[in-house]
């Protein structure tokens, strides 16, 4: 089922369950940051994992270079997972997995 | 060793200081520091509630800021608050002589506040003037 979700900046966040490793369903949620500037996309993210649950899955899509470094160094500081970044088109794909 | 409290002293009006105060706070307090932001002299009317974000720039990059839409510093100030449990504190001489009432503050604004107070707050932290 695909639902939309809100966030504190305006950007569109599209979620949908989906199994992400594990017997329970976690959420892949895409967050659409392109637009926005550091630390706009950041926000955005930090918005959105505070109505997420721990194992979700978000995904960041930023056309900010400096988001795209920002991103993972934070989740890093703060103890949350940098699942991985992919560049495609000028757009940064920055996804990050809510442990805590 | 990393800091773990920070203080923002915010007193210009000027564009680019507020943007990069509200960006140091913001993502400060979202990273786990402890933040709180004071707020005096030509930042205070900012935060009268309903008032325009338009700060003036000081140079080229403000415009810049707006031609580009960054995140405007309100929003930022607002989120430090709401996603990263920062304070922000107005200055209680600065709402004195301006004769800013403190019910006609955003709600994300806190208690006005003494220089005395705002001096044990800042005691073991970092100060960021802007």
């Amino acid at each position: 089922m695909l639902s939309y979700t809100g966030c504190h900046c305006g950007a569109s966040a599209v979620a949908f369950k989906a199994k992400l490793g594990g017997a329970t369903m976690a959420e892949k949620k895409i967050i659409d940051g392109r637009g926005s500037f550091c630390p706009g996309p950041l926000m955005e993210l930090i918005g959105v994992l505070k109505m997420s649950q721990i194992g979700d899955e978000l995904e960041v899509l930023s056309n900010d270079k400096g988001s795209a470094k920002d991103i993972p160094e934070w989740a890093h500081k703060v103890g949350h997972e940098h699942v991985g970044t992919r560049e495609e088109g000028g757009v940064w794909h920055i996804t990050v997995k809510k442990t805590k | 060793m990393a800091v773990q409290k920070i203080c923002v002293v915010v007193v210009s009006g000027s564009r680019e200081r507020l943007q990069m105060a509200a960006m140091a706070a913001s993502v400060a307090a979202v990273s786990g520091i402890e933040v709180t932001i004071f707020l005096s002299m030509n930042a205070v009317p900012y935060f009268i509630k309903g008032a325009a974000d338009d700060a003036p720039s000081e140079g080229s990059f403000g415009d810049l800021l707006v031609k580009k839409k960054a995140p405007d510093f309100k929003t930022l100030f607002r989120q430090a608050v709401e996603l990263g449990d920062a304070k922000i504190l107005p200055c209680s001489m600065a709402l004195d002589i301006a004769g800013i009432e403190t019910d006609t503050l955003e709600p994300f604004v806190g208690e006005p506040t003494g220089l005395a107070a705002f001096l044990t707050a800042a005691a073991d932290a970092q100060v960021w003037t802007f």
